[in-house]
């Protein structure tokens, strides 16, 4: 652990960075938030004031150490504080995910034992109260937001101004308490624990430590250079790991200034307004960002595409080279500097892109066509492999030394090792401590010596970059024994504008075939452009012209597996459009938007024995939940198309 | 609801209302009394005389015959300006915003009433109009932020989806800080999860800020749910008056939402 003396030389817990940064930072901006149009700023020294307040008002209601805070909402400020005030006064903060439904809440309140609740609103709320009678340890709700909060006459409940006005009135008869309490803590004491959102099963309860959290946020600081100026927009999830250590671990470590959106409908004003230099979004934003680029393109004059066109070729020729500071003609110089005046610049800057230094992005593979897009327009766009269970970093890609199709080296202090059965396996100071009252797990996860087990495919290139194909689990085989890798082809046909969402099947099977969801506003777009109306998703989806245009999609993908001998007997021999979007409501997706493959086999049964059966109709009926949890059916007759199979190109080479 | 509301004495009194176009009675001898904090509705079959009642409210139309009394000030003939400036806003059937103008810019309309400084002043928008401008747009943005419009605050209404135009109507309404807010028909042509979050709003601005609602609605489950008195029109005459349930269980009522002849006795 060779940083763990760096970082030694720091506080070893996030009150006592808070104390520290008070006094280095003080009037530095630590956190924003846009409220009722207007940006409003803390500074160190006020985060630290009002944290302090917070803690000494949760210990006037009855806050103990070792107790539980389960927290609650969009990122906003006062629930980033509450982490901080729960932590100083030896308690654990549990961030739950803010829009999970009463009953998802009900199981993580109650296995965390949450004995406290701080959440944003009067929606939050309701949800907790639902669930309760249910939750025995569950003593206290505290609401950040009064609207429509009137008529709550419950004693257990009450608002965070006045749980804050009693923490007040505390501190000014107690100087020093806080500072007193925080100084109990230390690096060892569990930080934060973070439910995974698990793509089988139940949600785990992962313990990690001050330790784990401080050390592997300090690593990513080192790594990157980020500093008290860097700016930060705080809109993922915070109870994803990721937010914890991008919006608030790294911020504590390095400084630097947090801003939180307006709402989660404004993140792209809000990103362009604050312009942060220090990024992070799942590929999916960033292929909605693109697809948003290029539906706007479309209907823009004929002089401002040719324009467009002309210097994005330009862009994708030399921009990625000059990013990563190899070697470029001076012609080519000068057409991207004049690019960057007239068409990159003023893009990015609409983006809200203009000062980023860099951006990762995570969780799923990135189509490449995405990523040399914003690489070539100077957005330095690096991948990183992450885990929950590793605080966040496993790999993470270089300045300059950047690959599409890699996750990169190992991050700092991190040793990686491959299973003899391809899963990825990798020790590091970030190591989770444990599954929180679930040792059964903790032991087939993490080995006594501390290697931790990704569950993740994959292999290192030459340059000893991991490459991650899939699911070690999902890796399977067809039946005449080719390889059968199905989040490989789902990533291939996602990589596709106008397909959102795909899952294959092909493991024990004849050949490979897959579900598609067609991207309702692209799609849409299309379809508008052609003058083809439709009513709906299901409308659109069982169109015969949206089929064409799928199959042209599928075509290409099945062409690209037939360049390589390994998989191209895993060509898609048939596809389906489903008549719904996966969703997570449905239980058909995780949080985070990952497919759960056993849920969506199950739920279509019939539709995946009609892929393998030779018809081509097969009339079915799904069950949707609609966002206020009521629950109603979808019937469609859904068509299934045949694709085109390529001979295989080395084959054909040998001939 | 259950918590308690402290509805307060009589805001609005309508007293023998009758008005006509040509030989055509739209409303004949209508009285009725809106107290302060309540949420009332005119409910009525198509031709009714609901629209017709709201603009003699709001001083669009004139009526032959009768009074309305607004917090204690009798009038006979009220220009819609005058009204507006006394507290009454509305909101349309038909909506009737400017389309090519911003949700923002649409809101700051609704305090145009407030606005004291000339037109000099705010063409330069330069010290005291800046100053009141500031404050207006503080108004604006508390709109903005209880409606939960933010995402769409710099885009322009015209190409917003119908539920969201409703809203920001609702908003323009709701900038001019009314004590009366006359809605025209708030629900018509939404989805049923716009309409419930139009009957959220609709409650949290009688239960936030304590303004008096005056709504027209069809839909009588929502009528039903959200108002604490109801008065019912029929071809322009009143035909009851009560609390939602008295309303519902009222046989002439019944019959003429249900079309039957008066001396039918089928149901």
């Amino acid at each position: 652990m060779g940083d763990a003396k760096a970082a030694g030389a720091m506080a070893d817990t996030f009150p006592k960075l808070l104390i520290e940064n008070a006094r280095r930072f003080g009037d530095r901006p630590a956190i924003r938030e846009k409220d009722l149009g207007i940006w409003q700023a803390w500074t160190w020294q006020q985060v630290h004031d009002e944290i302090a307040a917070m803690a000494a008002g949760l210990r006037q209601y009855g806050f103990q150490r070792g107790d539980s805070l389960a927290i609650v909402g969009d990122n906003r400020p006062q629930l980033y504080w509450a982490m901080t005030a729960a932590q100083a006064l030896g308690g654990t903060p549990v961030p739950m995910y803010q829009d999970a439904v009463a009953e998802e809440m009900q199981f993580v309140l109650e296995h965390a034992e949450a004995s406290f609740a701080i959440v944003e609103d009067q929606e939050q709320t309701d949800k907790l109260l639902e669930v309760m009678d249910r939750c025995p340890k569950l003593k206290e709700i505290v609401y950040k937001d009064t609207r429509g909060m009137r008529h709550y006459d419950q004693p257990f409940v009450r608002s965070l101004d006045s749980l804050m006005e009693a923490g007040r009135a505390f501190l000014a008869d107690n100087p020093g308490w806080f500072e007193a309490e925080a100084a109990k803590g230390k690096g060892s004491d569990i930080g934060i624990m973070v439910y995974t959102s698990g793509t089988t099963g139940r949600a785990k309860g992962v313990m990690l430590s001050f330790d784990n959290l401080i050390i592997t946020a300090h690593n990513g600081v080192l790594w990157d250079g980020l500093n008290e100026n860097d700016e930060v927009m705080a809109y993922l999830p915070m109870a994803w790991v990721g937010d914890n250590i991008f919006s608030y671990g790294q911020s504590y470590v390095a400084g630097f200034c947090v801003s939180c959106p307006e709402s989660s409908d404004t993140v792209m004003t809000d990103l362009k307004e604050i312009g942060p230099t220090y990024f992070f979004a799942p590929p999916r934003i960033f292929e909605t960002i693109l697809t948003q680029v290029s539906i706007r393109m479309d209907d823009a004059s004929k002089f401002n595409q040719w324009l467009y066109k002309k210097f994005m070729d330009i862009a994708l020729r030399v921009g990625p080279d000059i990013l990563d500071g190899r070697p470029v003609s001076f012609v080519d110089r000068a057409l991207y500097a004049l690019g960057e005046l007239l068409v990159y610049g003023p893009l990015k800057n609409e983006l809200g892109f203009s000062r980023f230094r860099l951006a990762y992005t995570a969780g799923e593979a990135i189509g490449p066509d995405i990523f040399d897009f914003f690489r070539s327009l100077g957005v330095n766009i690096k991948q990183l492999y992450g885990s929950t269970e590793a605080s966040v970093f496993i790999c993470m890609q270089k300045d300059g030394d950047i690959k599409p199709d890699t996750v990169g080296p190992p991050a700092l202090d991190v040793e990686l090792k491959i299973a003899d059965n391809g899963e990825v396996l990798f020790r590091s100071p970030g190591v989770f401590v444990a599954y929180y009252k679930n040792d059964e797990a903790t032991k087939s996860t993490k080995t006594d010596d501390g290697w931790v087990m990704t569950g993740d495919a994959g292999f290192f290139d030459a340059d000893g970059h991991l490459k991650i194909i899939d699911r070690a689990k999902d890796v399977g085989k067809l039946n005449d024994g080719t390889m059968f890798a199905p989040k490989y082809l789902e990533n291939k046909l996602k990589f596709f504008p106008y397909i959102t969402e795909a899952v294959a099947f092909g493991h024990e099977k004849d050949h490979a075939a897959a579900f598609i969801n067609i991207d309702l506003e692209a799609v849409g777009n299309w379809a508008e452009r052609r003058g083809l109306a439709y009513s709906g998703y299901t409308d659109l989806a069982m169109r015969d012209e949206v089929y064409d245009l799928i199959a042209e999609c599928v075509d290409k993908v099945n062409r690209d597996l037939s360049e390589d001998a390994a998989l191209s007997g895993s060509q898609i021999r048939r596809f389906l459009i489903l008549h719904k979007l996966l969703d997570a409501d449905d239980g058909e997706l995780t949080r985070t938007r990952k497919v759960r493959r056993n849920t969506v086999a199950e739920r279509y049964g019939e539709l995946i024995d009609a892929l393998y059966s030779g018809i081509d109709v097969c009339p079915v009926e799904a069950s949707v939940t609609f966002e206020d949890g009521r629950t109603g059916t979808i019937k469609a007759d859904v068509k299934i198309r045949e694709a085109q199979i390529f001979p295989s190109q080395q084959a054909q080479a040998a001939e | 609801m259950a918590y308690e509301r402290n509805i307060g004495d009589t805001l609005l009194a309508v007293d023998q209302i009758s008005l006509s176009f040509g030989g055509v009675k739209a409303l004949s001898n209508i009285s009725f009394s809106v107290n302060e904090h309540e949420v009332f509705a005119i409910i009525g079959p198509n031709g009714a005389g609901k629209s017709s009642m709201l603009n003699c409210i709001n001083g669009f139309y004139h009526p032959q015959e009768g009074t309305i009394t607004f917090k204690g000030k009798t009038r006979r003939q009220v220009r819609p300006s005058e009204a507006a400036r006394e507290g009454i806003a509305r909101t349309f059937q038909n909506i009737a915003l400017f389309k090519g103008m911003t949700t923002l810019d649409n809101i700051m309309t609704g305090r145009n009433t407030k606005m004291t400084k000339g037109i000099f002043w705010q063409a330069l928008r330069f010290g005291p109009a800046e100053k009141e401008e500031m404050e207006h747009r503080a108004v604006v943005e508390k709109v903005i932020d209880f409606l939960e419009i933010e995402a769409i605050r710099k885009t322009a209404v015209g190409t917003l989806p119908y539920g969201l135009q409703k809203r920001v109507e609702l908003g323009r309404a709701l900038a001019a800080e009314p004590d009366l807010l006359l809605l025209d028909e708030p629900m018509a042509g939404m989805n049923l999860e716009e309409k419930q979050d139009m009957c959220r709003f609709i409650l949290d601005v009688n239960d936030e800020f304590g303004t008096t609602i005056v709504l027209i609605e069809h839909d009588m489950g929502v009528v039903m749910d959200i108002s604490d008195r109801v008065v019912v029109l029929d071809y322009g005459k009143k035909l009851a008056e009560g609390t939602p349930d008295q309303v519902r269980t009222n046989q002439t009522v019944i019959d003429a939402y249900l079309g039957v002849a008066h001396d039918d006795e089928d149901e």
